[in-house]
């Protein structure tokens, strides 16, 4: 499996990178989540290595630091697929087919949701909703939210990202 | 030159918005036509997106849904006069959907670029601020206390009585959180009007921090929501820069500071109480009241926490007048309510009415029915918490109390309608399903009760025991909405039981 990997993250330069980012916002009140969110943006993922890290700049302990991180769906320890897709599975999507979709999603993209294609191309994420709820059903590629999407749509999209079978 | 309005609004765009305007820059440019494209908010109706708008002597004229393969046929058609052209809407302010509203809230919202503080300004932004500035903090609280505001979050307390508490508890340091966690499938107000008039918020919560005393704001947005988040940022920025934040307001010597915190995909910190632990940098558990938030909140101290709605009418309160708002609604729902029409609808969107109005007007009158043609069966009002109404209970009033007597919650507002497709038993199996994924783990009757509460159905829909798990059901229906700590666990039975009760020919056919 190819994934999307810095390949500093297990290096002692993910850790630095950590620390550069915890001492620039460690002023903050409440400053974990804004840390993470940082850390998560950078590397794509939260990797395990920088917890100790993150963990000591906030004067936390890292079962703290561990137990937010795992409470929070946005927060991942795995890097992704190249590009991730987040499939709203709420219900104002459920009443427009959002079931449907993901059925045919997974079955394209030969993987549940939650896991990465084999190919290292798309990570398939849960999502309870995007707030686009009266153009439904709706899923995010990347950055991008895309409404009204139907199984032919959706297979354009893919197509698009050049993430085709 | 001739102005263009293209929404930049989340669901213009997951429509294709931006390359609209793309094409229409791109076109104009071909045909050497003088034509400014602006970026403005939406006007919520969504089923229209993208909806763009031309200014012309005569008004605003709409155009939509427009794609951007539409855009040389529009200029053909002279549309930057208002031409004709089979996606001409007609005048913006003349679309039935829009002109029978009350746009109180959203008044401002699709009409200018919402990072603009002039247009604001000149849309009798900060006219509230400027009244609030001048009066004492009591004198703003009593304001909002007689303008009968109820918090539009969900739970509907009056928003002048939390403040009241928030004012009368002292403390070196208060705050005031605004909750944009807005989490419920179905709703999309907050987003909009976040997207579309942030200084509506801002200019709230200012005025909110004069009332009580408080000197830092919060907006803890969530994380789902990226284009309200740049969006808030620059109107922040551009808040500061012109001295309507910061140490000494409009040169009132008055302090408020505010900020956008982030979360991260937790539907549980809609709930005040462990939003405030989020924002603490903490895992979003839930707090035993009391303490109020009003007293012991953020970080302790006093604070005052609220929905984006809730905030944002504030601002109009102190521009309009208490009595103005007062005078609109019915019972103890007083103002407007701004619904959103959401799931298997023709014509969704935003609706912003007085309160009193029913569901079979909103979903018929202005929805026009489902998007696939098939009759309606259920609706489900109020988010992922809020029960599934049959045909007999569409007439209801939109008013909280109404809702209340019969077991089902208004909410922040969310309609979400169903053909006659669904499988009830489906949906109840998922109302625990998701209270399962997101309870935050505190309590028994949530952390535990949903997890059962999903075997139970499934062994119920299998066919296994069918009449005993039904009573199962019921009793564990029971024990989570009299033990759970929050709403969490306390209302998922809500959906379970009213698909039960109402469908129950959904219950008896195995489905699997």
């Amino acid at each position: 499996m190819q994934l999307q990997q810095d390949k500093n993250v297990n290096t002692g330069d993910g850790c630095r990178t950590a620390a550069e980012i915890v001492s620039g916002m460690k002023q903050l009140p409440g400053a974990l989540l804004p840390v993470l969110h940082r850390v998560q943006e950078i590397f794509g993922y939260i990797p395990p290595a920088t917890v100790p890290t993150i963990a000591e700049g906030l004067n936390l302990s890292r079962a703290e630091v561990h137990g937010v991180i795992s409470f929070y769906h946005h927060f991942r320890t795995e890097p992704t697929g190249r590009h991730v897709i987040q499939l709203c599975r709420a219900e104002a999507c459920q009443a427009v087919g959002a079931r449907q979709l993901e059925k045919h999603i997974t079955t394209a993209l030969d993987i549940a949701v939650g896991d990465t294609t084999e190919s290292g191309d798309v990570t398939l994420l849960p999502v309870y909703c995007l707030g686009n709820c009266a153009c439904g059903p709706s899923l995010q590629v990347d950055e991008e939210i895309y409404g009204r999407v139907t199984p032919e749509r959706f297979d354009a999209l893919l197509n698009d990202l050049g993430a085709g079978q | 030159m001739i102005r263009v309005y293209v929404p930049r609004d989340t669901a213009a765009c997951a429509l294709g918005a931006d390359a609209v305007a793309t094409s229409l820059v791109a076109e104009a440019a071909r045909r050497g036509a003088d034509v400014e494209v602006v970026r403005n908010g939406s006007r919520g109706l969504f089923w229209l997106e993208p909806m763009i708008e031309v200014e012309t002597v005569d008004g605003r004229i709409a155009y939509g849904p427009v794609s951007s393969g539409d855009v040389p046929a529009l200029f053909d058609a002279d549309f930057t006069h208002g031409g004709e052209h089979p996606l001409a809407l007609g005048k913006t302010n003349a679309i039935e959907y829009l002109k029978n509203q009350l746009r109180v809230n959203f008044a401002r919202a699709g009409v200018g670029d919402p990072l603009s503080l002039t247009d604001y300004k000149n849309q009798h932004g900060y006219r509230g601020l400027q009244r609030a500035l001048e009066m004492s903090g009591q004198e703003i609280v009593q304001q909002v206390m007689v303008s009968g505001l109820r918090g539009r979050g969900g739970a509907a307390f009056p928003t002048g009585i939390k403040w009241q508490t928030v004012l009368d508890t002292p403390g070196d340091q208060k705050y005031i959180v605004c909750n944009a966690d807005e989490g419920d499938s179905g709703t999309f107000a907050d987003r909009l009007l976040m997207e579309a008039d942030p200084y509506q918020l801002i200019e709230g919560m200012t005025i909110a921090g004069l009332a009580v005393g408080a000197t830092q704001g919060y907006i803890y947005l969530r994380s789902e929501y990226p284009k309200a988040l740049a969006i808030l940022n620059q109107a922040l920025a551009t808040a500061y820069a012109d001295g309507y934040l910061g140490p000494n307001i409009l040169a009132s010597g008055k302090h408020f500071d505010l900020e956008v915190r982030v979360g991260a995909g937790a539907y549980i910190c809609g709930e005040e109480t462990s939003l405030l632990d989020s924002l603490e940098g903490k895992r979003g558990m839930v707090r035993a009241k009391p303490p109020l938030p009003a007293v012991k909140g953020l970080f302790g101290k006093p604070t005052v926490i609220n929905n984006v709605l809730t905030l944002a009418t504030v601002a109009v309160i102190l521009e309009k007048g208490a009595a103005f708002y007062q005078d609109l609604g019915i019972g103890r729902s007083r103002g407007t309510m701004p619904i959103q029409l959401a799931g298997n609808v023709k014509r969704g969107g935003l609706i912003e009415l007085a309160f009193g109005a029913t569901l079979r007007q909103l979903v018929e009158d202005y929805g026009g029915g489902t998007a696939s043609g098939r009759p309606i069966r259920a609706i489900q009002v109020g988010g992922p918490l809020g029960a599934y109404l049959p045909q007999h209970q569409w007439d209801l009033p939109l008013d909280y109390e109404a809702f209340a007597a019969v077991g089902a919650m208004l909410g922040h507002g969310g309609v979400v309608v169903f053909d006659d497709t669904v499988d009830m038993s489906e949906q109840a199996r998922f109302a625990m399903e998701f209270c399962a994924l997101e309870s935050c783990g505190k309590c028994t009757p949530c952390r535990i009760g949903a997890v059962r509460g999903v075997e139970v159905i499934d062994n119920i829909r299998a066919n296994r025991q069918r009449d005993e798990n039904l009573i199962l059901l019921h009793e564990l229906c029971d024990t989570m909405e009299l033990g759970s700590l929050c709403a969490m666990g306390g209302m998922t039975p809500f959906p379970v039981r009213s698909a039960v009760q109402f469908f129950p020919e959904d219950f008896k056919t195995a489905a699997g």
